[in-house]
């Protein structure tokens, strides 16, 4: 029976409304003195150190960690509210959004304690940047397909391989990968793969940027060759890493992230059609903003399962998957709603220049973080079909 | 199904399984079931979930009343319970008792309109009300020269025109031709038709969101069952992904409805933010029922689109539900002027209102 898709109706505690007070105000003052264009997502500058350091400063990074490791013991919801803020904002938020989502808490679970000590503070700070190293060129959606070798050597292993699609890998200070430290065994083909934490900017490690639809550069093909990780970056069980893996995905695809990233698009088009629409673009912005709010109840729905210690991978799963369709074809949406606005319109121009990126931007949205198919493999398994 | 945490819940639950079983319901043409069940949702108190001890009601919270809804769409019931529900609230906003019985509301169409004159008597055509044909009463909001006043009407005092919705319930056009009340009282300050129609929607989306749960259960269950080239078609990726799609339709009209019945439950007023999770409940829901309905009938094959099979109860019906209170056009292109007027600025700080 469908008791597992239940998406309690959560309401953000009074605290998390006084936070987006915060939030808000800090990048209104950011906007205002220059460090970011909020109507301008394609940006060339969308790593901003400056910016990482002061939303440290603010105590939003880490937010749900222990106070030792420099976190702030805070609820998933607060994090929820800091995230879709800056997202909605068009934030900076590259150089620190990983380490914040995904990396710190993968640490936090499987480092040893002198590393979490080290990193975790920094990270917190606003002061380094992850990347993911999960793909490779024939392991995609196979994840357990990676070949990429980390061979026992005295005090550590020797790395050998290729990862791609790496997303900052060009500005990052750390990368949390996936190696193959045994063969799969014929019982469990998931078997043999072990999680590393690799320190970037060593010899042994080159970064060739890819360069993406869009115009931008933001992934990379990373080539390891003979590159020395010491024992103690090990996380957690040797040849288990798929365990881990498949959890931390869990925080990779709930968020706000994964429904907001062509938002912009939308506000857009409510400002140029102005205040008064005719029934064909009130009709279709009605539908939109309906389609966004259910989205959003969702999600929030499961930052608090994630909250109540929960791993909601189905859940997760199915607001990934609805939620990247609708950005995905957002642009699109808009673009018709659009067609028959002024041309003369306020904003106009601005919507169009957006457009055009979102556009170009969309179709990667069903792809980054696990394919819809996968996502549905996922569901379909969650509904016993599998 | 859910279970449960939730007396008013479980009683219902309990009635439907014993007295609505969808194959049961389906195999009677007669309708012989109608009676039983009606009674003994009465004797527990179901259908005057929403009215006051003191109005003649059992006083359950709205939350429960929202729950109980959904239940009900789970079973797909064909009885007027969340018609005579709904106006049994509308009464208790004007302080009007509730009488026993069968029960709708009128106007059933934000495009439909009751007026009131001088003297009090109620005229006006209804159209598309669910259970017009089942009612011994009425409960009625009318426009005045002095504002909306709400009516209790002796259903034989209407003109009825019979219709059947595409679920094949009685949806009716009700002609009122200067009928005096049994009661008439002003309605409260701020209540209007919009606040009736919201009500009434989110009453429907919560049946359309009951319905898809019964959909995608059936559909899980029918795939695991049925072997097509020598494999249960359950194992076959494309209809794993068909599913995982219902299960998203799914899962996104309960979150929708839920979170709408919550918001009213816990709001003083039918306020913007109540606006947009009702009006949004609806149109996401009517659209799930759209997609999830055609997903669920594509994995049942040919067997699905029999009479004989129950996925119709729910399908037609989910379908059906969009059009009461209403369609989803009609609250895009209203939730669409409300975000314009507001302004693009105003937009994320209302879908973040919660
Ligand atoms: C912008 C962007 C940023 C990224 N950043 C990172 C990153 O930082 N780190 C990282 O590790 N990876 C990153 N990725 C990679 C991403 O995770 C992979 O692209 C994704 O998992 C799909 O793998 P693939 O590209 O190899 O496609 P493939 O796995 O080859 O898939 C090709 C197609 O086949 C389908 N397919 C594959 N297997 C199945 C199946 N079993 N059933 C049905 N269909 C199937 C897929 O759904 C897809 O449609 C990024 C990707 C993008 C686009």
């Amino acid at each position: 029976m469908t008791a597992a898709l239940r998406f309690d109706p959560i309401r953000l505690p009074e605290k998390c409304e006084q936070l987006r007070k915060e939030v808000r105000a800090f990048l209104a003052e950011e906007i205002a003195a220059g460090t970011f264009d909020p109507h301008k997502p394609n940006r060339e500058d969308t790593d901003v150190p400056e910016f990482s350091r002061k939303v440290g400063a603010k105590g939003w990074l880490g937010m749900t960690w222990p106070k030792k490791y420099g976190g702030q013991e805070r609820s998933f919801l607060e994090r929820y509210v800091v995230t879709e803020e800056m997202r909605v904002a068009n934030a900076p938020t590259r150089r620190f959004f990983v380490a914040d989502r995904q990396s710190g808490p993968v640490l936090i679970k499987y480092a040893p304690e002198h590393i979490k000590m080290d990193i975790l503070p920094r990270i917190c700070r606003g002061e380094i940047c992850f990347a993911i190293g999960m793909s490779e060129p024939n392991s995609g959606s196979d994840l357990f397909a990676a070949k990429t070798r980390a061979t026992k050597t005295d005090g550590g292993y020797l790395i050998n391989g290729t990862k791609i699609w790496t997303s900052s890998a060009h500005i990052a200070d750390y990368m949390i990968a996936i190696f193959r430290t045994s063969p799969p065994t014929k019982e469990n083909r998931r078997h043999g793969l072990t999680q590393f934490l690799v320190k970037m900017k060593q010899p042994g490690i080159q970064v060739n940027p890819i360069g993406q639809i869009t115009g931008q550069y933001e992934f990379n093909e990373v080539v390891f060759t003979d590159f020395f990780v010491p024992d103690d970056h090990v996380l957690g069980e040797v040849d288990g890493a798929w365990k881990q893996a498949t959890s931390e995905l869990a925080y990779e695809r709930s968020g706000p992230e994964r429904f907001l990233e062509t938002y912009y698009v939308l506000t857009e088009l409510v400002r140029a059609v102005g205040p008064n629409p005719d029934t064909r673009s009130a009709e279709g912005i009605g539908r939109l903003v309906a389609q966004l709010h259910t989205m959003r109840r969702m999600s929030v729905s499961v930052a608090g399962m994630l909250q109540a210690g929960k791993e909601p991978v189905v859940e997760a799963s199915i607001v990934k998957d609805i939620g990247t369709v609708w950005e995905q074809q957002l642009p699109h949406r808009v673009r018709d709603l659009a067609a028959f606005v002024e041309e003369t319109a306020t904003n106009r121009e601005t919507l169009e220049r957006q457009l055009d990126f979102a556009i170009k931007t969309a179709p990667k949205l069903t792809i980054q973080g696990g394919t819809t198919e996968v996502l549905r493999g996922i569901i379909a398994r969650g509904l016993g079909l599998r | 199904m859910a279970e449960s945490d939730n007396i008013v819940v479980e009683t219902a639950e309990k009635i439907f399984a014993d007295l609505a079983d969808p194959q049961t319901i389906n195999n009677d043409k007669k309708g012989s079931w109608q009676a039983p069940l009606w009674q003994a949702l009465s004797e527990a108190g179901l259908p005057l979930s929403w009215v006051p001890d003191d109005l003649g009601g059992s006083g359950a919270s709205l939350a429960d009343g929202f729950a109980l809804l959904n239940a009900a769409g789970r079973f797909a019931v064909a009885v007027p319970l969340a018609e005579t529900m709904l106006a049994g609230w509308l009464l208790a906003q004007a302080r009007i008792s509730s009488p026993e019985g069968e029960m709708t509301v009128l106007p059933a169409s934000p495009r439909d309109r009751i007026t009131r004159d001088a003297d009090g008597a109620l005229s006006g055509r209804a159209r598309g009300v669910p259970f017009a044909k089942a009612a011994t009463h009425f409960a009625v909001l009318a426009h005045g020269n002095d504002g909306i006043s709400i009516a209790l009407v002796d259903a034989s005092k209407g003109r009825i025109e019979s219709g059947l919705n595409v679920g094949y319930d009685h949806s009716d056009t009700v002609t009122l031709d200067k009928v005096q009340p049994v009661t008439i009282k002003p309605a409260p300050g701020g209540f209007d038709q919009t606040t009736l129609m919201l009500m009434g929607g989110v009453a429907r989306s919560l049946q359309i969101a009951g319905a898809l749960e019964s959909m995608l259960d059936i559909s899980v269950r029918y795939s695991n069952e049925r072997v097509a080239f020598e494999k249960k078609i359950s194992k076959f990726q494309a209809v794993q992904h068909n599913l995982a799609r219902l299960a998203g339709e799914s899962a996104a009209a309960l979150a929708a409805a839920t979170s709408a019945a919550d918001a009213i439950a816990n709001a003083k007023g039918f306020d913007d933010e109540v606006y947009l999770e009702a009006a949004s409940a609806k149109i996401r829901c009517a659209e799930a029922a759209e997609k999830g309905g055609a997903i669920a009938h594509q994995v049942h094959g040919a067997i699905g689109f029999t009479i004989e099979h129950i996925l119709h109860r729910y399908s037609l019906r989910a379908l059906a539900w969009r059009d009461d209170f209403g369609s989803e056009s009609h609250w895009a292109v209203e939730l669409g002027k409300l975000v314009a007027n507001r302004g693009a600025d105003e937009l994320w700080p209302l879908v973040a209102s919660r």
